[in-house]
């Protein structure tokens, strides 16, 4: 098993907190749908998570929909809202941009920042009923969006907007998307929390059409016996979230840090624009990006070469692919994701491991 | 949790205990091998995606399936949704019927009503008094159009086992699809997808003593079965079904099911002998008891039970420190308006409030029968006492 691990935004290792309320959760066996007195302790933990995942979003409990994850949440809000045009950004997360492929894509700039006055255009041509779909901040580059400003569009066009803030939540405050948003979508296993579990934080009064019916679960908005372990878990690391906000300035310094030793040789791709604290995009010129998380992966280094789910597939990112990088570029770029247990030492051996692959590469360039 | 302090648990069809060696399996992946299965580029990646790929195995076996068939879900209620109306968004246009009995689980009917909204016609079938329906029944609903036949294995209230090996060699006869929902059948009964010639069957880990969050639909592979996935996205599971699987829900699901295969003769036996343990003590201690339901087709933990003239309300709500039982279903057990499955036998309005469902499983002892009898009895009486005191009054 490799030690170092640089790919928090494919999943993160459950912290501490989520791992202690799970333990404890799983003591209870009990649906939380049962009156009896089983029924009621499994309930007590699914609303006092809710009331923890609340905290961190800023708003009330019962604007907390439960669901099995982000992809869900996504395809839940983009399916379910009756609308008669859908815009999204071009560098959505592929379960978003999948989930409606006819939806009109509005571009980004060269730093991965959706084009507002783009976006103003296409508003001004939909009809009907509009939902717009933009990301807090992206799952490959970790470029933020100006979410105050999408939404400032969305509402004098009478638009719903939905906001995928799957990589924002716990690296920034969450009231700062809520504020704005009709509807979000949050992912537990993002930010040290348990894999199966998300919510849609939804505005009151925003209607949709449920994924998943049968049961009365979650206001009817949501069937299926609630995950309970998973949503303890969720609770756990939410209320630890809000905590640990102030440790990403730490993290930003180490991914700056590794920017700064590196910029003799890679390029980055967003890093002008206001990002996550804790991803960098890195090119090494001329090296495959399969290649170079391979050789890392020797080195106990690990890395991805894009998102997790695309990362089997050959293709180059849409995402940078949107930021006008040619397909060469974009096959070049791996994706560098920090985490709150991440080290100096982590670092170092990532610049280390970066520096022997650039500079045997680059020998066996200048040997052919 | 001590046994002393917690009431006794019957209520095994709502959801199950997580049994410790699948627990203990779990445990390594949501610590040190925390890795999203779906990462390709690094170890992590790579352990988690093994450990999923030998739960898959695990799952598979228990159902007689490739391991290719069985897609992972967040739970029955989501395979349910995927299978119907899955099947429903595919074949929207083309075909135009469905056919379900009345005693299905909500997110069927539910789903149901979703394909109704696109245009199908759904036949719904009525129930005998037993619980079962007819296969002929089904055989002579099946029309031309017809896309599609599910009927649950197991029902959740009363236990039932329909004949889904009949109905599926009907469905494939005629070529139609046959879905059945299993949730309850999980670990519960057997289930070979090959016997009832199943094209699409739901899986619930919850209810089979792992972790909740985690259930499948198996999708058969030849003849293939097509439908238009719920969730679209990164691709996950070839496509069929998108988000980062939870390898550690999926890994203890594997597990639940590896016990199942190993075990579930002996604990099938050992557990009916205590339900009818329970049902003869309470047959000798209660008059005007009624047993809702084929006894003969049942799985083997359940009991669903009426005592005349009681509220089960009030009889759940009087057993509340000492055992834990249901009027129903956990999904509507909340609700006042009485059970549909039960109206569905014929019982009255009166008789299906005055019925509770008592689920034995792995972990009950038959010391706890012996309780749950006292318990169950004393209450009835007390009540009946205290409900002719009023009529008199």
């Amino acid at each position: 098993m490799t030690a170092c691990y640089l790919d928090h935004n494919a999943t993160t290792p459950l912290g501490m907190p989520a791992r202690e309320a799970m333990a404890r959760a799983i003591e209870v066996t009990g649906n939380p749908s049962s009156v009896h007195a089983f029924g009621r302790d499994a309930r007590k933990i699914v609303e006092d998570a809710r009331a923890s995942v609340a905290e961190l979003a800023g708003i009330a409990p019962a604007n907390v929909i439960f669901t099995s994850g982000g992809s869900e949440a996504n395809n839940t809000i983009l399916r379910g809202v009756a609308a008669d045009t859908i815009i999204t950004s071009a560098v959505e997360h592929a379960s978003l941009l999948d989930a409606v492929p006819d939806a009109l894509r509005i571009p980004v700039d060269a730093d991965g920042v959706v084009r507002l006055d783009a976006l103003a255009l296409a508003l001004e041509g939909a009809e009907g009923r509009t939902l717009v779909s933009v990301m807090a901040a992206n799952n490959e580059t970790g470029v933020v969006q100006p979410i105050a400003e999408v939404s400032a569009l969305c509402k004098d066009a009478g638009a719903l907007l939905h906001v995928d803030a799957i990589q924002w939540a716990a690296k920034r405050p969450l009231f700062e998307i809520t504020a704005y948003a009709d509807a979000v979508s949050l992912s537990a296993h993002k930010f040290q929390g348990p894999a199966g579990t998300g919510a849609i934080l939804i505005k009151d009064g925003v209607a949709f059409e449920p994924l998943v019916r049968g049961g009365g679960q979650e206001r009817r908005r949501r069937a299926g016996t609630e995950n309970v372990v998973g949503i303890a878990g969720f609770g756990a690391a939410a209320a630890a979230a809000l905590q640990a906000l102030p440790e990403y300035a730490r993290i930003g310094a180490l991914r700056d840090r590794i920017e700064t030793e590196l910029s003799d040789g890679a390029r980055f791709y967003g890093q002008d624009a206001d990002r996550l604290a804790n991803t960098t995009c890195i090119a090494m010129p001329g090296v495959s990006a399969e290649t170079q998380v391979m050789a890392f992966d020797l080195a106990g280094v690990a890395v991805s070469a894009g998102s997790a789910c695309s990362s089997g597939k050959v293709e180059p990112s849409h995402v940078l692919l949107a930021m006008g990088l040619s397909k060469d570029e974009a096959a070049q770029a791996i994706r560098v994701s920090l985490g709150p247990d991440t080290t100096e030492e982590d670092v170092d051996r990532f610049i280390a491991a970066w520096r022997d692959l650039y500079r045997r590469t680059s020998r066996a360039g200048e040997a052919a | 949790m001590t046994a002393q302090a917690r009431p006794i648990y019957l209520d095994y069809q709502a959801t199950t205990p997580v049994d410790a060696r699948v627990m203990e399996t779990m445990t390594p992946f949501f610590t040190e091998a925390f890795g999203n299965p779906h990462s390709t580029s690094h170890a992590y990646g790579w352990e988690a995606r093994d450990a999923v790929e030998a739960a898959r195995q695990q799952v598979a076996a228990m159902i007689n399936a490739d391991p290719r068939e069985v897609v992972f879900t967040s739970g029955a209620t989501e395979s349910n949704n995927m299978a119907i109306k899955g099947v429903a968004r595919f074949f929207e246009g083309r075909k135009g019927h469905m056919i379900a009995p009345v005693t299905e689980h909500k997110c069927v009917l539910e789903s149901m009503k979703y394909a109704q909204k696109l245009g199908y016609e759904i036949t719904w079938l009525p129930v005998a008094a037993d619980g079962l329906i007819d296969p002929a029944a089904v055989k002579d609903a099946i029309r031309e159009d017809t896309a599609l036949v599910s009927v649950m294995q197991v029902n959740n209230e009363i236990g039932t086992i329909q004949p889904v090996a009949e109905i599926g060699a009907i469905c494939r006869e005629a070529g139609v699809y046959f879905h059945t929902d299993a949730a309850q059948a999980s670990g519960k009964a057997k289930i070979d997808v090959v016997e009832m010639n199943a094209d699409l069957l739901s899986l619930s880990a919850h209810k089979m003593y792992g972790p909740m969050g985690i259930g499948a639909l198996y999708v058969r592979r030849k003849p293939r079965v097509r439908l238009e996935p719920l969730m679209d996205g990164g691709g996950q599971e070839r496509t069929m079904r998108s988000g980062t699987l939870p390898a550690p829900l999926v890994v203890g699901f594997g597990k639940a099911a590896e016990i199942v295969t190993a075990e579930r003769d002996t604990e099938e036996t050992r557990v009916r002998d205590l339900r009818d343990r329970l049902l003869k003590g309470l047959q000798q201690r209660v008059p005007d008891l009624y047993v809702n339901g084929s006894m003969e087709h049942r799985v083997a933990g359940n009991l669903n039970v009426g005592f005349k003239g009681i509220d089960s309300e009030a009889l759940m709500d009087a057993l509340k420190e000492r055992v834990a039982i249901s009027s129903g279903s956990a999904c509507t057990s909340a609700a006042v308006e009485p059970s549909y499955v039960l109206r569905a036998l014929g019982l009255s309005d009166e008789d299906a409030h005055a019925s509770v469902r008592l689920c034995v499983g792995r972990m009950t002892t038959a010391d706890e029968i012996e309780v749950a009898i006292d318990a169950i009895s004393d209450a009835v009486r007390t009540l009946r006492a205290d409900g002719a005191q009023v009529s008199v009054a």
